[in-house]
């Protein structure tokens, strides 16, 4: 156990004896449940202090196991009696919670030994806790503060209002995600990396074209769409034009960049080989290339919804992401609005992850992928 | 043209010169090179920095353009050797490409002058085991050694049958066990092969130990100041590097060194 660990352990431990005095001295609602769970959780965290050895030390990780335990406990503990007129002991306890969570995360993270299978769960299981915790307590400081839901809804109200507009929130999806964002996307990269190869190709076009794009790339999103909504109509269409002014030249500088990124010593290579222009591109230049062009992609696959969702701020059928968030937020009804965000949100990520993992797949040889075991 | 060649020198140099416009004024790259290297010939390269033995290497193989002179390589200029794949070339890094295997790097100049698949497959397996890398031909470059990494690339060179090797300071970069037995393995494969080899180094024993010849240059302007034919046996353990004519031989390359140094 390294100094750090005892030390989150220490402060856990005295959060929740802080808990467990507060609900003794100053007695409201559920005192006797809070006064167990700091009690509980207190013996927890000073047990590297007393030397006392729980009869769960077995098997894999049982320290974490441990405060994992500890953590989980008292969150439930507090879900149990979450309402509008939480005693102050409550809030001594979830930090005493969020610190012996962090322990078991810390103490996990820093196993040794672990068999690959586990390793995977755990780094799986970090981001997934982390997660669940941010909810958790936006959930605890919502209803426990009484935070209006004009500010701030409590994440189980947004989820209810999910589950219950789930046919809203998939056309929505279609609307703006597919149709305007996707199809933005493929145009937009696709005709960048073509326009790459030409402006290496040809100098005539990298004098002209490059700062054509420059130019566009600065152009304000705000202008462009009402713009582009008068070129291509109310519906998506106009969006994915957003969405292929916004993309195109991140997708184009960062094409351009790859293709000069070969070594003299591998063109010469070629050369040796009288390979030809198609040969040397498809052969050496497209692969160096590949790390920066899924960067554009990457770095353009949350730029493309962004664009299509404030595009439709300009214009609109009555659907879309953007389209619900302005009209929802107008009528007050905040946790629709966060609905339409959470899917977005989940499009980003899940988007985000997809390239991430075809990026794995194709530059598996860049020195940043290569696994050390193979 | 491989029936008419055989009277016809390997490599051909008449007065040849290259010049660079840099920034301060002309650099003479080469000057006046004169220079012919017979076909079967293992021909060392040798002089300090800037002598112009690895731009001559670069004339040769077409990746430079001389200002002056004429050479002729094969009896063809230097493109039409370069297009019609006379020669095999390794550089001084291995510059294997880290998204193919073993086997796909050397087999890229067959895929590149479009050589069916079962051959391109039948003389990768032959060049893998020339060079003693059997078995590795399904590894990335990144998971070989470096001297391993620099026989893939020799392979490489190998494998579309080129009977000219030209060699840029192939075991520059390798530790000195691993260069001695490259070098032992280079000089079985020459004898086996029968090719043409130019090789640039900066070892005198490197440069003794191969050749058959060797050419001293100096720097500032590069030129061929002496070649020596060195009469050691064609079989050569390790240890002939400690015999008396061994050692004559490393001392008139080293003189010759000497005199086209100045050191002012």
């Amino acid at each position: 156990m390294t100094g750090f660990q005892r030390a989150i352990a220490t402060l856990g431990g005295l959060a929740a004896a802080a808990a467990l005095i507060i609900a003794i001295l100053d007695p409201g609602g559920a005192d006797m449940m809070l006064a167990t769970g700091g009690l509980v959780l207190a013996a927890v965290g000073m047990r590297h202090h007393f030397g006392l050895n729980s009869g769960l030390n077995f098997g894999l990780m049982p320290q974490a196991r441990i405060d994992l335990l500890a953590s989980l406990g008292g969150m439930a503990l507090l879900l149990s009696i979450l309402d509008g007129d939480m005693p102050a002991a409550s809030w001594a306890l979830l930090v005493a919670c969020w610190l012996f969570g962090w322990l078991a995360v810390e103490k996990a993270m820093a196993a040794r030994h672990l068999s690959k299978a586990l390793a995977s769960v755990v780094s799986l299981a970090v981001p997934v806790f982390f997660g669940a915790w941010i909810i958790f307590v936006w959930e605890m400081m919502t209803i426990g503060l009484q935070i209006p839901t004009v500010l701030l809804p409590p994440p189980s109200m947004i989820a209810v209002r999910f589950a219950a507009s789930t046919s809203i929130l998939w056309a929505d999806f279609q609307q703006t995600v597919i149709k305007a964002a996707l199809s933005g996307y493929i145009l937009g990269c696709g005709s960048a990396f073509i326009a790459a190869i030409l402006i290496d190709r040809v100098p005539f076009l990298q004098r002209g074209l490059l700062p054509v794009g420059n130019f566009v790339s600065a152009l304000p999103i705000i202008g462009i769409a009402p713009i582009m909504v008068m070129w291509f109509g109310f519906d998506w269409q106009s969006k994915a034009a957003v969405v292929v002014v916004m993309t195109f030249f991140p997708m184009l500088v960062n094409t351009l960049a790859g293709l000069q990124a070969t070594q003299t010593m591998e063109r010469d290579l070629l050369r040796t080989y009288a390979s030809s222009y198609f040969q040397l591109l498809v052969k050496l230049r497209l692969p160096t290339a590949a790390p920066f062009i899924f960067n554009a992609l990457k770095i353009n696959s949350t730029l493309a919804l962004i664009g299509a969702i404030v595009a439709e701020f300009f214009g609109t059928p009555i659907v879309g992401l953007g389209f619900r968030i302005s009209t929802e937020v107008g009528r007050m009804n905040l946790d629709m609005a966060w609905a339409e965000i959470v899917v977005a949100a989940l499009a980003g990520s899940l988007s985000y992850g997809l390239l991430s993992l075809l990026e794995r797949q194709v530059t598996f040889w860049h020195p940043s992928n290569r696994r050390k075991s193979s | 043209m491989s029936q008419d060649t055989n009277s016809t020198p390997a490599i051909q140099a008449d007065k040849l010169c290259l010049t660079f416009d840099a920034n301060d004024g002309p650099v003479h790259a080469l000057k006046d090179v004169d220079l012919t290297i017979e076909k079967g010939d293992f021909v060392s390269f040798i002089g300090p920095s800037g002598c112009g033995k690895t731009t001559l290497l670069r004339v040769i193989a077409d990746l430079e353009h001389p200002t002056g002179g004429t050479i002729s390589v094969n009896g063809m200029t230097p493109e039409e050797a370069r297009l019609g794949g006379a020669y095999g070339y390794v550089f001084q890094a291995p510059a294997l490409l880290a998204w193919r295997t073993i086997e796909r790097n050397i087999g890229l100049p067959l895929e590149i002058m479009g050589i069916s698949r079962a051959e391109q497959a039948e003389r990768v397996q032959r060049t893998l085991e020339l060079v003693g890398l059997d078995g590795f031909g399904r590894k990335f470059p990144w998971q070989l050694s470096g001297g391993m990494q620099q026989r893939a690339s020799i392979a490489r060179a190998l494998a579309f049958d080129a009977d000219l090797l030209l060699m840029d300071e192939p075991f520059g970069a390798l530790d000195e066990i691993v260069r001695d037995h490259l070098n032992e393995q280079l000089l079985q494969l020459w004898k086996k092969t029968g090719k043409t080899i130019c090789f640039v180094t900066h070892s005198i024993p490197e440069a003794v130990y191969l050749s058959t010849r060797i050419v001293v240059m100096s720097p500032r302007p590069g030129r061929v100041t002496d070649i020596i034919e060195s009469d050691l046996p064609d079989e050569r353990p390790l240890d002939i590097r400690e015999s008396k004519r061994f050692l004559e031989i490393a001392q008139r390359v080293r003189n010759g060194l000497r005199e086209g140094h100045s050191y002012d």
